[in-house]
């Protein structure tokens, strides 16, 4: 009853301060209301469409939010995550110390097992990995091992984006630390994954993204994964290290990757200028500050030319900065962007009459990222009937939208890994700086298809340890209730074929009489759902 | 036109094509391969960095016993020696399974191989060995799969398989492949909320990639469970023992034994990493050697007549370096060696361009230099299993030139 009041204040248009600060927003009406489309969906339709696309999908409770504030005004809600209370999920993840730590301390709280056992005196010469793993068993912490951190980083990515009540800024970490993807395999990174995220990508997602861009250019999970902490001015040495000189890596990731797109219109002699503005950009001690540190000596003091642009000698550490500006609001970053962001939000292959609209808000605006996203919302595109439903779910938005759409909760401990792992999608292990990809096709393959299969039929019968889902209940006939839960999961009407598969699959072949002694079997049933094609979509 | 009759056709036309061209060392593979029978390729990746001088140490070359005080192989005929391949090398004793394969020469060995443009990350090595582009990060598919695309071959559910539980870079891309932790983890319950009903749920799916797929899926599944293929038990008294490389094998052969159309299998080892107590004859490395030979001897003896058809590709992302460091391990480094292993390979030769590990023959003065790339080795494979012709669209920007594995 106190969301149904709720929501009807909501609608009026008063901004009365809501009792139940666990369930409304406290400044819905501080933000700016979106101007949507006509839209002709009903009701339900919307605001499932907009958890599909601004959430991992529809929770009951996050679905009858939505469809109490109204679509418009729960997204201004999400644009603004500071407004939303979310101290349940924050009390969750104070069990995960190593995700305030730096990295100077996290290589001191969970330090590689050899480094262990060198410390306290066990020899690990000659000896095969086995034997070791037996002699470090009796003298290691396991809770104190480099995988700890990973753990704990997966664990609180998977639960606040299960439970968060700030919904879209999840969605968003998703896709931004996958535009700036760093993978946790590559040495040192592993120490440095998680003050990435915090530091460079959590605090920016809805800023300007020119922030957003030298928070990531300026971390040394970034410097360390694309080498251009190693990257030196021609002829440098370095004491320790020898001859040292110029890597491109960073430099064409940030120009085809991070900012204008393969086709943005640079050359190869623009990486390598970009590359010499960014010598000296480097870590100190990789293995145990892991800070940024800028090396003058290292660094290319020669005059450099960028897209045109004539860049001085002698600017030092600023070149890099010089680069950044001029790459952040390039018209074919606002593009390039345009187009992605419309992927993930809107379809695999938006219409460029969208992506022009988004890309000319984003230059007008500086970059400004929630303006950005409010031009994907608010757009004729984003409502239509091609987009709804059009995309294939991601392992990661899968799994999620599938404990969501129960109500359940997840520990995000092994078993969810090992299922995202199965799928294809292991958390924060993406090799390449691409990425994950934003379309549907490398997400649909036989062997992914069984795991999906799988993952809801175990989920369903309370066989994935540490992730809980409860059951609906099954009072009425058959039909009845398969109809019900079909709708609570799915959000559509069953077919009828499909509709007459699931009835006989749940124990009621076609023609027979219902039995009241043997009730549908709730979990067999929503194993089916979750298996479906249908809910493959979003 | 039936599957068997298209598949026979293709076969025909494509061995001839090929026969202009056929690399030296897969010479008899063509000659023998009877027509309608599919071919298969099977690729190992050792991720890590695997030690090729360790593997197949030179131990005819005066500067390495120099370079590697205490973990070098003893010569020949001595306690822990290697088995002898040549005047210049020897094979790994833990290798010793191989031994009768390399007799009846149905194993070559490429040594020296690496991959231009070195880069000691084993991140970037394992990418760009993947995508098969050097230098290029951001190609989206694998040089596998753009080889598959542009082969003929059997349509059915496992025609590329990567017994490893994610899809490996060098099979992502437009032409389907399944990505199985093993046989026996893909398959479903049975029965009517199994995958009786999901059968009937994904025909009747919207979705078209979907209800594709899932009709891939299903045919695959019923394919697996009528041949009961995850049970299929060795043929011919080969042994496979327990190691991870061994099962994954066993479901390769299972794989090609069954006739389900396996045209490209892919899998990886892990433990090649060794900066610290690699060990000689004994230790780290000589653990996984045991276990990768043993698995490939067993694989060899299994598949029986198709081992005529079968090509076994073994690489890795680049070899280490020529002198062992502090921790008597050694540390990343350029070239190592391949194993090219199959009924129709003429083996029995080292091959591949090995310089020598004298200081000036050295890359950078410290790592084996390249005296093959990888991918001529790999095109010249993939030409011979799956027929492709055009090695500019499998690796893009390389000219593979003439067949570096010689004339037998």
């Amino acid at each position: 009853m106190r969301f149904l009041l709720l929501g009807a204040v909501l609608l009026l248009g008063c901004a009365t301060a809501s009792p139940g600060a666990a369930t409304a927003p406290a400044s819905a009406a501080g933000a700016k209301a979106l101007q949507l489309p006509a839209v002709q969906a009903s009701n339900e339709q919307q605001a499932v469409h907009v958890l599909d696309r601004l959430a991992y999908g529809p929770s009951p409770a996050d679905l009858r939010q939505v469809e109490e504030m109204g679509p418009a005004a729960w997204i201004a809600w999400q644009l603004r995550p500071a407004d939303i209370d979310d101290s349940r999920v924050d009390r969750h993840l104070a069990d995960f110390p190593s995700l305030r730590m730096s990295t100077a301390e996290l290589v001191a709280e969970y330090p590689r097992a050899r480094k262990v056992a060198a410390a306290k005196g066990v020899s690990i010469e000659g000896k095969t990995p086995e034997a070791l793993r037996a002699e470090l068993a009796g003298v290691v912490d396991p809770f104190h091992l480099p995988r700890q951190v990973g753990a704990e980083l997966i664990a609180a990515r998977l639960i606040r984006a299960t439970e968060s009540r700030r919904q879209l800024q999840e969605t968003l970490v998703d896709f931004w630390f996958n535009h700036f993807n760093v993978s946790a395999d590559k040495g040192a990174v592993r120490w440095m994954v998680s003050p990435y995220e915090r530091e460079a990508i959590r605090p920016h997602l809805f800023g300007s993204f020119r922030d957003l861009l030298g928070a990531v250019a300026h971390h040394p999970a970034m410097l360390f994964y694309l080498d251009n902490w190693m990257s030196t001015r021609e002829g440098f040495s370095a004491p320790k290290r020898g001859r040292l000189g110029l890597n491109e890596n960073y430099a064409r990731e940030l120009l085809e990757l991070h900012t204008l797109g393969v086709d943005g219109g640079y050359t190869q002699a623009d990486v390598r200028e970009v590359a010499r503005c960014f010598t000296g950009w480097g870590i100190r001690k990789p293995n145990e500050e892991g800070t940024f540190e800028f090396h003058p000596a290292a660094h290319d003091r020669g005059a450099k030319r960028v897209l045109g642009h004539d860049i001085p000698g002698g600017g030092g550490m600023e070149d890099g900065e010089r680069v950044l500006d001029l790459l952040a609001t390039h018209p074919s970053t606002a593009h390039f962007l345009a187009r992605k962001l419309a992927q993930k939000f809107v379809m695999d292959s938006p219409p460029p009459e969208l992506v022009e609209r988004v890309a000319q808000v984003f230059l007008r605006t500086n970059g400004d990222l929630t303006a950005t996203y409010r031009a994907l919302f608010e757009s004729p595109e984003f409502w239509s009937d091609t987009a709804r439903g059009s995309k294939v779910k991601t392992p990661l938005e899968f799994t999620v939208s599938a404990v969501r759409a129960l109500g359940g909760t997840t520990a995000g401990d092994l078993p969810m890994v090992q299922a995202l792992n199965r799928m294809g999608q292991p958390p924060y292990r993406a090799q390449p700086p691409t990425g994950w990809p934003e379309v549907a096709q490398p997400w649909v393959n036989p062997g992914a298809l069984v795991a999906r299969i799988d993952f809801g039929l175990r989920l369903a019968s309370g066989r994935l340890t540490g992730t809980e889902v409860p059951l609906p209940p099954v009072d009425g006939t058959p039909d009845e209730v398969v109809d019900r839960i079909a709708r609570a999961v799915l959000h559509r009407p069953l077919g009828s074929e499909t509709r007459a598969t699931v009835l006989a699959a749940v124990g009621v072949p076609e023609g027979m009489t219902y039995d009241e002694r043997r009730p549908v079997d709730a979990a067999r049933l929503v194993g089916l759902l979750l298996g479906s094609a249908e809910f493959q979509k979003q | 036109m039936s599957t068997f009759s298209r598949r026979l056709f293709l076969r025909s036309a494509g061995a001839l094509a090929a026969l202009g061209s056929v690399p030296g060392f897969l010479g008899r593979a063509l000659a023998a391969s009877p027509p309608g029978t599919g071919r298969t390729l099977v690729l190992i990746f050792l991720r890590g960095g695997a030690d090729g001088l360790s593997i197949v140490p030179p131990v005819g070359d005066p500067a390495y016993r120099a370079a590697r005080p205490t973990i070098a192989l003893a010569p020949p005929g001595s306690d822990g020696g290697v088995l002898r391949l040549d005047d210049v090398f020897g094979l790994h004793p833990a290798l010793a399974p191989l031994l009768p394969l390399w007799s009846e020469r149905t194993l070559a060995i490429v040594h020296a191989a690496g991959l231009p443009g070195a880069t000691r990350s084993h991140f970037d090595a394992q990418d760009f060995c993947e995508s098969g582009t050097p230098g290029t990060k951001s190609t989206a598919d694998g040089w596998l799969n753009r080889a598959v695309q542009r082969a003929s071959g059997p349509e059915g559910a496992f025609r590329v398989v990567a017994v490893q539980p994610t899809l490996p870079r060098m099979l992502v891309g437009d032409a389907p492949a399944v990505a199985m932790s093993s046989l026996g983890q893909f398959r479903l319950p049975a029965g009517p909320g199994g995958s009786g009903a999901f059968d009937a749920l994904y025909a009747q799916a919207v979705d078209t990639a979907l209800r594709t797929t899932g009709m891939e899926t299903f045919e695959a599944l019923r394919e697996a469970g009528s041949a009961k293929l995850a049970q299929l038990p060795p043929d011919n008294g080969a042994q496979y023992g327990t190691a991870p490389i061994a099962r994954r094998l066993q479901d390769v052969a299972r794989l090609i034994r069954s006739g389900v159309g396996l045209q490209v299998a892919v899998t990886d080892m892990g433990g090649w990493d060794t900066h610290v107590g690699e060990g000689a004859e004994k230790g780290q490395l000589a653990t996984r050697l045991s276990e990768l030979g043993g698995a490939l001897a067993a694989f060899a003896r299994d598949l029986g007549a198709r081992w005529g058809d079968t090509l076994v590709v073994v690489m890795t992302e680049f070899g280490r370096t020529a002198r062992e460091n502090g921790n008597r391990g050694t540390d990343h480094g350029t070239a190592s060696m391949m194993l090219v292993l199959g009924g129709g390979v003429r083996g029995g030769r080292v091959l591949g361009g090995y310089r020598g590990m004298d200081r000036a023959q050295l890359f950078e003065e410290r790592d084996l230099a390249i005296g093959t790339d990888v991918r001529s080795v790999l095109w010249e494979s993939a030409r011979a299993q799956l027929g492709v012709r055009d090695a500019a669209a499998v690796f893009p920007g390389f000219s593979p030139g003439p067949s570096v594995l010689g004339e037998g």
